[in-house]
């Protein structure tokens, strides 16, 4: 178990391409953090710069109290889960998780005991003398688990694991490894460009854009106090809703001229206005018309997509409630708005 | 239950298709086995039978003395050249040219893909185009190297110098490319350095592989005449397809060459590649056309 230091670390591939630029943070002894961001932000590159499969161009990096930025990745007390799995093919279930025990000189009665524990947690004690191509995806997963935590490694680290797997599948694997790494406490990197996983798994989420940390927080923090606009569209599904306003006689103001609340301090001029759908209420007396276009039925609750003040509008209802396309009024929780100036950060 | 399988016996029309291409294919295999099968007739003939009437339609009687005579009489001066240490020596040359050329490709093929050489693909390239300089054409210089080190006469100085292998370092280096990369990284994390990478999971992934590029460089191997021609002079080390010709070839005045038990050689001289191939026939198509991974 162990703390995770990055300072400035940075990233140039060969071609000259800045992966990822000078970030730093510190991850807790037990946490569990989620990396999140777009394709090719550069989650991969970072993480793969942690596991030492990727040179680090600048900055330093700490694994416990060692800086570890020229050990060899079999020295850095890590285990790493892929996102094909890297079975060995030819291997059984049990020579697969044996595999990185066996290259330790772990003793051979001990290796047996480990395994048959791993076997045990995972559930594939009957498949240890399968071979990889016998197993399910999801075995297969298991098995890549369970290569990991025979190590009893300091630090797990997880590039994308469920992405091969159904969505039924994904969720209930989603649940085993956050209830494993609870009950091991060892220290979880975790990449995703699945905003949910990123939701539902992380003790705190980093979110990743571009090659620049774009936001740290917990899950609730990223969700509601978004510092950015491309948190707030990125966190969520539906996204949170953003509008173009601007600031007037100290409100804000949507460009149809509807006053949505009492503005900050001193601003003034063009603002991006952030509101989740779900703090939205339907309501006939509110300040503001919604044109409702679609209704799109999710069982527990419906969205409704249209415009307000012309611009796309999502908000959120429950089942009970029924409604009809067509013009409505919706008010907005003031408290619930987030205001973001004219480059994305939030005011 | 209702009876389905009626239908089931009902003639197939016969499609003249198929029929063309048995007729091509059987055709092909006449064209390929005519040939041995009178060389496989005149080994039941007298010798004498032969030279008066060429190949005949009788089955003679002459095979089992001619087996005996290839099989264990030697034609040279020192009696070393027998049939049976000719077919050991065949095996020795075969065998140690496949192992040789697989072992040493698979280890460049490996430097190649897995290690950040600087001059990798020039080095490739360079491996590459060694396939235009077969045996043929630096043979003399060869020979003389092979002389000044004083292996002549020798099996090392039979197989080495033709066991470098463009063919096998460059089949070799395909494959490895289309092993997943994260195998590679999986097995760093786990401790496998690059020998046990190697050992551990590079050679059982390639199994069929190996097996393919054995059998073809085993037939290859075998069928080599012109280096065991040049390099061996001791009759001991005579290898079957060297070996047959001296048989025809003696020059003894007004006798009459020995082509029932010449040609029983050149037929035992095609049966261990045939049968190789039979018995590996589906390594072979296995390993160069899918990969196991
Ligand atoms: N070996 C490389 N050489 C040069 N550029 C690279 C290399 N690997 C990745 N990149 C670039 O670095 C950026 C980040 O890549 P990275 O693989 O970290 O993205 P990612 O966030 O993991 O994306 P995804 O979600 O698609 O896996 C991308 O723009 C990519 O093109
Ligand atoms: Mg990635």
């Amino acid at each position: 178990m162990a703390e995770v230091k990055l300072n400035s670390v940075r990233k140039i591939y060969p071609n000259g391409a800045e992966a990822v630029t000078p970030s730093s943070f510190h991850i807790q002894d037990g946490e569990f953090v989620v990396l999140v961001g777009p394709s090719g932000c550069g989650k991969s590159t970072l993480l793969r710069m942690i596991a030492g499969l990727e040179e680090i161009t600048e900055g330093e990096l700490m694994i416990g109290d060692r800086v570890v930025n020229h050990t060899d990745p079999a020295d850095r007390d890590i285990a790493m889960v892929f996102q094909n799995y890297a079975l060995y093919p030819h291997m059984t279930v049990k020579k697969n998780i044996a595999y990185g025990l066996k290259n330790r000189k772990t003793p051979g009665d001990e290796i047996e005991r480990k395994v048959a524990e791993a076997a045990q947690m995972l559930n594939l004690g009957d498949y240890l003398d399968r071979k990889p191509s016998q197993l399910s995806g999801g075995q297969r997963q298991r098995v890549a688990m369970g290569r990991a935590i025979v190590r009893d490694p300091a630090l797990f680290l997880f590039d994308e694991p469920l992405s091969n797997l159904d969505a039924k599948l994904r969720n209930q694997m989603r649940i085993e490894i956050k209830a494993l790494q609870r009950r091991l406490g060892v220290t979880s990197i975790y990449v995703t460009h699945d905003q949910v996983e990123a939701m539902t798994m992380a003790d705190r989420i980093i979110v990743l854009n571009g090659g620049r940390i774009e936001q740290i927080g917990s899950p609730s923090e990223i969700y509601h106090n978004p510092t950015s606009t491309f948190v707030a569209s990125f966190m969520g599904a539906p996204p949170m809703n953003l509008l173009d306003a601007r600031i007037a006689d100290g409100t804000v103001q949507l460009d149809g001229g509807a006053h949505v609340a009492a503005a900050p301090n001193g601003k003034t001029g063009p603002v991006t206005l952030g509101i989740r759908p779900e703090d939205v209420k339907l309501d006939a007396a509110g300040a503001l018309h919604f044109d409702i276009d679609l209704i799109e039925e999710l069982g527990a609750h419906r969205l409704l997509h249209g415009k307000v003040a012309g611009q796309p509008f999502t908000t959120h209802l429950l089942k009970d409630v029924t409604v009809e396309p067509g013009r409505h009024g919706v008010r907005i929780d003031p408290s619930k708005l987030c205001l973001f100036d004219t480059t994305g950060s939030r005011l | 239950m209702v009876d389905i399988s009626v239908t089931r016996t009902a003639r197939r029309p016969i499609r003249w298709t198929v029929l063309l291409d048995h007729a091509v294919l059987i055709a092909g295999s006449l064209f390929m086995l005519l040939p041995l099968l009178i060389v496989l007739q005149t080994t039941t003939m007298p010798d004498t039978d032969i030279i008066q009437h060429g190949p005949q339609l009788k089955i003679g009687d002459q095979f089992d003395e001619n087996l005996q005579k290839a099989m264990v009489q030697a034609s040279g001066f020192s009696g070393e050249n027998t049939g049976l240490r000719m077919m050991l020596n065949s095996f020795i040359l075969g065998l140690g040219f496949a192992f040789g050329k697989i072992v040493l490709g698979m280890m460049a093929a490996y430097a190649l893909v897995y290690f950040r050489l600087r001059f990798a693909t020039i080095a490739f390239w360079l491996i590459f185009t060694t396939l235009l300089l077969p045996l043929e054409v630096r043979i003399l210089p060869s020979y003389k190297v092979v002389q000044n080190l004083g292996m002549l006469n020798t099996y090392h100085g039979l197989i080495v110098p033709l066991i470098a292998s463009a063919t096998a370092t460059f089949f070799f280096r395909q494959f490895f490319r289309s092993v997943p990369e994260e195998l590679v990284e999986a097995a760093r994390i786990d401790g496998a350095g690059p020998v046990k990478f190697f050992v551990d999971i590079l050679v059982p992934l390639s199994q069929t592989m190996i097996a393919a590029m054995f059998i073809i460089m085993f037939v290859y191997g075998w069928n080599q005449y012109l280096w065991p021609t040049m390099i061996t002079t001791e009759e001991s080390m005579y290898t079957l397809v060297r070996g047959i010709k001296q048989i025809t070839q003696v020059l003894e005045g007004a006798a009459v060459p020995e082509f029932g038990r010449s040609n029983l050689l050149a037929i035992i001289a095609v049966v261990p590649p045939v049968a190789i191939v039979i018995f590996f026939q589906s390594w072979f198509v296995k390993g160069l056309t899918e990969s196991d991974k």
